[in-house]
């Protein structure tokens, strides 16, 4: 693995402003989603973002990616230290070096442009090209996906579930991005489809290098797709380490509660709290 | 054991363009009290078509064909008033979104004591008893608190358990769960089915799980029904499906799931997307997708045979059955 990091977040934290209360007591305390978390994404690396609904880690993707602003830390993609205010210019360039995947096409892709249309007008604004060049890098993008050419020309609601998913992911990489985010990208898939996604998202690693960001509830998902993980629990990471290493050996309770509620062969649902008295 | 829950050779037609289409093509199912039944299959399968069907809550203009029967009574043949008392003492149905499913204006405690007080004919004072204690079981904590609050206010997981304590509350024979778990997280999904399954045992219940994930109908069902393009492709003990696939689908459905035991391993992949009954074409449905499709699958469709104890819509089981077999194994 190359050791040349892509992505590096240094003690992120975002509190998002809540209008009204929370819970029992605290006004305006403000929601903390993400709290002091740093990670370094390596060249072509995939790295793993496990947790239940409501860890964070999309906010953390989403500060990543240039969508939220931290409240505080810093996160540096490329080298390029990402600033608080926005940048036009700049925005341009981290467009290119960061692309995201979400769980949703259908939601993630505008119903009325067409397929072709879709990345023509990511290449148009990152490249120059011409017209019929364009076209050619279209061709070639699609098939990379796996999608028929014939199926370019679609909107996103004539497209199969899984056909809409290869249109988004061939929107992201149409930049040749070098990180890639894949938030929950495969969860909403049919397991038939979501085995072609993965085995996709596996071979587009291979052939161009990009480094992955894999953000997922699915720690089976997870295991076939990432190389090093982090476990993320209200806002905090809890646990990280490779792949193997923490679906293996997990350390923390918390993990290992997590990993005991994978249905697997051999597995009977138990109730948490046993779970965590017993560990 | 006499099944309390008897699906025999159900079809619905369903009118698309002006035509009628089938949507479930002869399906036969049976589930007995105190036993746990999985209906595993993708979209397309027709497996919540057959929910809607069995307590009879079918698009309208919908055409039904067979039978299905609640204690020896067809459901079809009920008049109004034994329909109602079917649907609100003998069946429950929890369902994947509860907030689409529960009345936004209506505190918990309404939508819990509803049909007991309504229908059932129990005292207020005793609906919230029992309310109060079905909540406890199903672990939702400061359950007075939750009476009074409503359904925003509960996040998904604790609303789902609040769903679970409503199918209980009436004391039904049978529990339809259609994909209960599918949008919680896995340590609340491993808590509720917990749940589900204690319950079963304790009260006899009969359990048909409708789920997508091959895994989880193996943890909590004894017999799983594996359904493809409206019909079952493959029905037999939950554990057999998984070391003993009969049936193609079923193997390379359970082979193409990343396991979280193994790595490195290339998953197989099925090609081509899953097929509605309404796309089907003659012959077996899987043929376009499946690999040991030979041209007898296409010229009539299979009839499910009895194989080992189950049930297989495939002519070529006895041929390419330890194949199969090695499929499914890691590798």
């Amino acid at each position: 693995m190359n050791e040349n990091p892509v992505v590096v977040a240094d003690s992120l934290r975002k509190v998002y402003r809540v209008r009204g209360r929370i819970g029992r007591s605290g006004r305006n305390a403000g929601l903390t989603a993400v709290d002091g978390v740093s990670l370094t994404l390596s060249e072509g690396e995939s790295l793993g973002v496990i947790g239940e609904s409501g860890s964070g880690k999309t906010t953390l993707a989403l500060m990543i990616i240039g969508l939220q602003t931290p409240s505080a830390g810093r996160v540096e993609v490329c080298g390029n230290e990402r600033g608080r205010k926005r940048q036009r210019g700049k925005r341009h360039v981290w467009g290119r070096e960061v692309q995201i995947v979400f769980q949703d096409p259908y939601s993630s892709l505008d119903p009325r442009q067409r397929v072709n249309s879709a990345i023509e007008e990511v290449l148009k604004l990152h490249f120059e090209l011409s017209a019929g060049e364009r076209r050619k890098r279209t061709a070639t993008i699609l098939e990379q996906v796996g999608l028929d050419q014939g199926r370019g020309g679609q909107r996103p609601a004539a497209l199969s579930g899984g056909e809409r998913q290869r249109a988004a992911i061939a929107r992201a990489i149409a930049v040749e991005p070098r990180i890639l985010i894949l938030d929950e990208a495969v969860s909403a898939l049919d397991v038939s489809i979501q085995a072609q996604i993965l085995n996709l998202l596996a071979d587009l690693r291979k052939s161009t290098g990009m480094a992955y960001l894999f953000l997922s509830h699915d720690l089976s998902v997870v295991r076939y797709i990432t190389d090093r993980i982090i476990v993320m629990h209200n806002g905090r990471i809890v646990e990280e380490g490779t792949t193997d290493q923490v679906l293996s050996a997990p350390q923390q309770t918390y993990t290992q509660v997590l990993l005991a509620c994978v249905p697997r062969r051999g597995w009977k649902p138990q109730r948490v709290r046993q779970l965590t008295e017993a560990s | 054991m006499s099944a309390v829950l008897e699906i025999a050779d159900l079809r619905v037609s369903l009118p698309v363009d002006g035509q009628y289409r089938e949507a479930l093509h002869g399906v036969s199912l049976t589930v007995a009290a105190g036993e746990a039944v999985a209906v595993v299959g993708e979209s397309g399968s027709g497996k919540s078509m057959m929910a809607r069907a069995v307590i009879r809550v079918l698009p309208n203009g919908s055409r039904v064909g067979g039978a299905v029967r609640f204690k020896d009574e067809d459901v079809y043949q009920m008049n109004g008033r034994r329909l109602s008392a079917f649907r609100s003492t003998g069946i429950a149905m929890i369902f994947q979104d509860p907030r689409a499913h529960i009345n936004p204006v209506r505190s918990i405690g309404d939508f819990l004591t509803e049909v007991l007080i309504t229908k059932q004919g129990v005292k207020p004072v005793d609906a919230r008893r029992k309310v109060l204690r079905l909540l406890r079981e199903v672990d939702v904590s400061r359950p007075e608190d939750r009476l009074h609050q409503y359904p925003h206010e509960l996040s998904g997981g604790l609303l789902q358990r609040v769903m679970i304590a409503a199918a209980l509350a009436i004391e039904p024979k049978v529990i339809l769960a259609d994909e209960p778990t599918t949008a919680l997280d896995v340590t609340t999904q491993s808590e509720l089915m917990c749940i589900l399954d204690e319950r079963r045992q304790a009260d006899d219940l009969a359990l048909l799980l409708i789920t997508h994930d091959l895994d989880l109908s193996a943890a909590v069902c004894d017999r799983t029904a594996v359904m493809y393009a409206g019909r079952i492709m493959e029905e037999g003990s939950s554990r057999s499906l998984h070391d003993q696939p009969r049936h193609p689908y079923t193997a390379a459905l359970a082979a193409s799931r990343p396991q979280i035991a193994n790595n490195g391993r290339r998953l197989s992949v099925i090609q081509g997307q899953p097929l509605s009954a309404i796309e089907a074409p003659l012959g077996c449905p899987f043929v376009p997708r499946c690999k040991y499709a030979i041209a007898a699958c296409r010229a009539s469709e299979p009839l499910p045979k009895v194989i080992d104890g189950g049930l297989s819509a495939c002519i070529r089981t006895n041929d390419i059955r330890a194949q199969l077999r090695s499929e499914g194994q890691p590798a």
